[in-house]
């Protein structure tokens, strides 16, 4: 590793900005390490400290049962019917929101795509909602499906999808529309930017190529649009199911899980569990098994992806 | 999608009215918000769902700042998203600018786990953070918000801001070197002035992150003087739930600060997201 | 003003060697030509001299003084980049004056010299444009005009001219070249086209896979090309490589034509330049060709002939030429100034 061959030669004062190759290896870290050091710290210390807690019986309503317990919790887990609705639900959830905020995400993507006068603007607007805090989004929902003082039920009951204008997230057969229409609201722009990212990136030659050999609307978005998208498609999918899976404001704004549980998903009973009961050992334990199923997830769909990318 | 034929008229027109449904969709729920933070009181009921007031007042947000304790929240709020931005935007400019200059070993696994910090439930951390927090004594301050925020934000805000170096050539850093700079100089006088924007749009997607969370402000802050808007706003609404027009104003005080924010941001988000998830 | 030696230099990323005992002595003044194809090390080799790459061994000299471990800002050297990389945010006279400024030079001294080379160059009117205000000519001459503000010990020029289009590429050539007549100064110029080293450089060097292949004035390599690598490289169009074996004491082509060598014992290629083949009557000549390609390009013309059992030969003649496609004649090589190759590539020097 030595740079020179005379190690006498010792730089003058001047020759301070040589750090750069002193420890080329360094400098790099150098920048680095107060973000690695934070984060380290802050997320995966206690990571480690929280798949421990699942194993261990820590309440602080009972802080004398503290210790090592192995697997009492999952095995409460097993039997635990609040759990099942919760994941029930969460795939519920979580999948009706992707596949609703994916579509509608993509059909404003490809209307953008083609441009028109003032489109700047109009474009600052519809992505407005990304930008509501989320707590404030789920409020005003919240506060739209309200029948006292929101005109949604209103006109639900108008267009007779309701007998009476009530509110539907007292409701527990159709409660979870009610956070999943505030998610859907706020996800679509996320699908549509990048989206829109992605379908301004495919060559224009790709679209003339495509006329000159005569091919119908159709058979464009067929055969170009969506094999050039698919690999981007796959990636912010993947982003955005783990991220609304794991997504518990809304949920816990609109309905706290209620009405019976109706709405309650894994990450809102994770955080109850822990924050009202106060219970982290058992709460640590249900994170963990919401940590193994988004990870099994994750793979599935990156070698989907594998695949599809050879096929390409 | 063809080259040179236009479009059918009855195709631009459907086309159009898509657009002003989904734009209707996009801001209906705002406006919602807004026209009842500006109806007075005793017309909230009786006007209902009519989509115009037929009264006008500023009463609601006059009780909101003189009446409550939202200028307190707002106070924390500012203090605590701004404190975020600063540090956040300081750490993710650092790492940004190794991951975007450096190849070095390690790089791709310091890479993956920033990703990773982006994938897992963030819950599984809540009870560990909120006994480390208890156990240092530092619950009930702001300054616990800002560190655990710095640490959620650092990983996108470094990817956004490697995109933002990437687009500027090395040959400019080295150009400066040989013209006389040390690499900070050439960082500063050079790097630096060509990064504002990118800087400006980091800060305020930090600023808006942090001005929206909720769950952790919720566990680690208990006590009303400290609380940021988000808690302060729920427990306003839990408490006192029938003064409508009273909590709709405080709403569209806390949107403002995010949506001015995001209209100047939103050009800059694009360029990040479509490189972040590029990369991922 | 000074000398720059290069001793025994190496690089490698990791365990991969990219350039090798690398020995250069550059003189006071002298203009350095870096030649060579893409991948070759040339830039790598500036860089180095630059301090923008760190050296892996060897040494490398300013003025007999040690400089390897100097950092760019110390060693007094000005670069011109490929991409010009002006400052954007810097008007003209600002991009020009940077270094000065840095060094905290007086704003007046900085005035006076920004002037002088923007006078120089004919930048005049420009200097308080920003880059993208200009076009590619005007921003390589600014790239040019921040060099020599300065006055530097040496200039450094990465392929200064790869981004302009062939008018302004000679226009830019002959400037260069007045410069460095006018400045005397030492220049260190690294290209993929020969035309622009043979046109401006004293010495050339012309490197492939990280060594050098030749060191030596543009008609040396040109008239005795060290190697298979150089002869192909320098001159265009290039030469005609044949094999060849010793059939008693004579030389054969592998069609069986002698070319009347003796000598050169260790040959297995003959090279001969297009220019150096005269087209004369199907009986005389070393071999018999059919035109099948003729390029007029007015002051020559290229004609590509198919030979039997030799294939391709390309000839190039002086003017205009009659021959048509499918024309026969006779080629008559100028063994004076062919060249023998050993099979290792090397050029073997003949007794003429």
């Amino acid at each position: 590793m030595s740079l020179t061959t005379n190690k006498n030669f010792a730089p003058d004062q001047k020759g301070q900005g040589w750090k750069i190759f002193k420890s080329p290896k360094l400098e790099p870290f150098l920048y680095l390490s107060p973000s690695i050091i934070l984060i380290c710290l802050v997320i995966f210390v206690p990571l480690v400290i929280g798949i421990s807690y699942a194993f261990q019986s820590i309440s602080l309503f009972r802080p004398s049962d503290t210790g090592w317990i192995g697997f009492e919790h999952f095995e409460d887990i097993y039997q635990d019917r609040k759990f099942y609705k919760s994941l029930r639900n969460t795939f519920w959830w979580t999948f009706t929101s992707v596949i609703l905020q994916f579509s509608l995400g993509l059909g404003l993507a490809m209307l953008l795509k083609a441009g028109f006068k003032g489109q700047k603007f109009f474009q600052a607007l519809i992505f407005l909602p990304w930008a509501v805090p989320t707590f404030l989004s789920a409020l005003t929902w919240a506060w739209l499906f309200n029948p006292v003082i929101g005109p949604l039920s209103h006109w639900m009951f108008a267009l007779g999808i309701l007998d009476e204008p009530y509110n539907i997230l007292a409701d527990p057969s159709i409660a979870m529309y009610g956070p999943i229409a505030a998610n859907v609201w706020f996800g679509i722009p996320f699908f549509a930017i990048t989206l829109l990212a992605a379908l301004q990136s495919i060559p224009d030659e790709m679209y003339e190529a495509a006329a000159i050999d005569g091919a119908s609307k159709w058979q464009v978005f067929s055969k170009i649009t969506l094999p050039f998208l698919a690999p981007m498609i796959v990636i912010t999918v993947m982003l955005r199911t783990v991220w609304i899976a794991n997504f518990a404001d809304f949920i816990y704004v609109m309905t706290s899980g209620g009405p019976a549980n109706s709405t309650q998903i894994l990450s809102t009973y994770i955080f109850l569990t822990a924050f009202k009961k106060l219970d982290f050992g058992y709460a640590s334990a249900v994170s963990v098994v919401l940590l193994v199923l988004l990870l099994i997830f994750a793979t599935l769909l990156l070698k989907m992806r594998q695949k599809f990318v050879r096929v390409n | 999608m063809s080259v040179f034929a236009k479009p059918a008229v009855g195709w631009t027109i459907s086309k159009y009215i898509v657009l002003a449904l989904y734009l209707a969709f996009a801001l209906f729920p705002l406006y919602w918000l807004l026209k009842i933070s500006v109806t007075p009181e005793k017309l909230i009921y009786s006007d209902g769902v009519a989509l115009w007031p037929s009264e006008f007042t500023l009463d609601n947000f006059k009780s909101v700042l003189l009446y409550t304790d939202f200028l307190i929240y707002f106070k924390n709020s500012i203090f605590v998203s701004f404190g975020t931005a600063a540090l956040t935007t300081v750490l993710a400019a650092a790492a940004g600018y190794a991951f975007s200059r450096f190849q070095f070993r390690g790089k791709k696994i310091i890479i993956g786990i920033m990703l990773i910090t982006q994938m897992f439930p963030l819950l599984i951390i809540i009870a560990p953070i909120y006994r480390i927090i208890s156990g240092m004594g530092l619950l009930n301050t702001l300054t616990s918000l800002i560190v655990v925020y710095t640490a959620f934000n650092v990983p996108f805000a470094t990817f956004l801001m490697q995109s933002f170096f990437d687009g500027i050539p090395k040959d400019l850093e080295e150009a400066a070197m040989i013209d006389g700079c040390t690499r900070l100089q050439a960082v500063r006088k050079v790097v630096f002035p060509l990064t504002l924007p990118g800087l400006a749009a980091t800060l305020g997607f930090v600023f808006t992150a942090a001005w929206s969370e909720l769950l952790f402000a919720i566990m680690l802050i208990n006590s009303n003087d400290k609380m940021t808007f988000p808690v302060g706003l729920l427990t306003f609404v839990s408490k006192f739930s029938v003064d409508w027009g009273q909590m709709m104003a405080a709403g569209v005080f806390a949107l403002v600060p995010s949506c001015l924010f995001f209209i100047f941001i939103q050009r800059y988000l694009v360029q990040g997201l479509t490189s972040g998830a590029v990369k991922g | 003003m000074s000398n720059i030696q290069l001793r025994r230099i190496s690089k490698s990323y990791g365990d991969v060697e990219v350039m090798n005992d690398i020995n250069l002595e550059i003189q006071d003044g002298e203009f350095i030509v870096l030649v060579g194809p893409s991948g070759c090390g040339k830039s790598t080799l500036l860089r180095m001299i630059a301090g923008l790459e760190p050296i892996t061994a060897g040494d490398l000299l300013f003025d007999d003084e040690l400089v390897n471990e100097l950092a760019p800002r110390d060693r007094d050297i000005a670069m011109v980049f490929q991409s010009y990389a002006l400052y954007p945010h810097m008007d003209v006279a600002r991009n020009m004056g940077f270094s000065l400024e840095i060094r905290g030079e007086k704003a007046q001294i900085i005035d006076q010299r920004t002037q002088k080379s923007a006078d120089t160059l004919g930048l005049k009117g420009l200097l308080d444009r920003l880059p993208k205000a200009l076009s590619g000519g005007q921003r390589q001459r600014v790239a040019m005009g921040r060099a020599i503000a300065r006055d530097p010990k040496a200039f450094l020029f990465d392929e200064p001219l790869s981004n302009l289009d062939a008018a302004l590429r000679v226009e830019m050539r002959l400037e260069i070249a007045k410069l460095h007549q006018r400045l005397g100064a030492t220049m260190i110029y690294v290209t993929h086209d020969q035309v622009e080293a043979l046109t401006l450089a004293d010495r050339i060097v012309v490197l492939n896979e990280g060594k050098i292949q030749q060191i030596g004035k543009p008609l040396e390599l040109y008239q005795s090309p060290a190697n298979l690598f150089v002869a192909n490289f320098i001159g265009s169009p290039t030469m005609n490589i044949f094999d060849v074996k010793r059939v008693g004491a004579e030389l054969q082509l592998v069609n069986g034509a002698l070319i009347g060598m003796s000598g050169g014992g260790a040959a297995v290629s003959f090279g001969i330049r297009p220019e150096h083949i005269a087209i004369v009557a199907q009986d005389k000549g070393h071999v018999v060709g059919t035109a099948e390609v003729v390029e007029r390009l007015g002051s020559d013309s290229n004609i590509y002939t198919q030979v039997d059992g030799l294939g391709q030969v390309l000839i190039r003649h002086h003017g205009n030429t009659e021959l048509n496609i499918g024309d026969k004649f006779g080629l008559e090589f100028n063994v004076s100034a062919a060249h023998l190759f050993d099979s290792d590539g090397i050029r073997l020097t003949l007794d003429k």
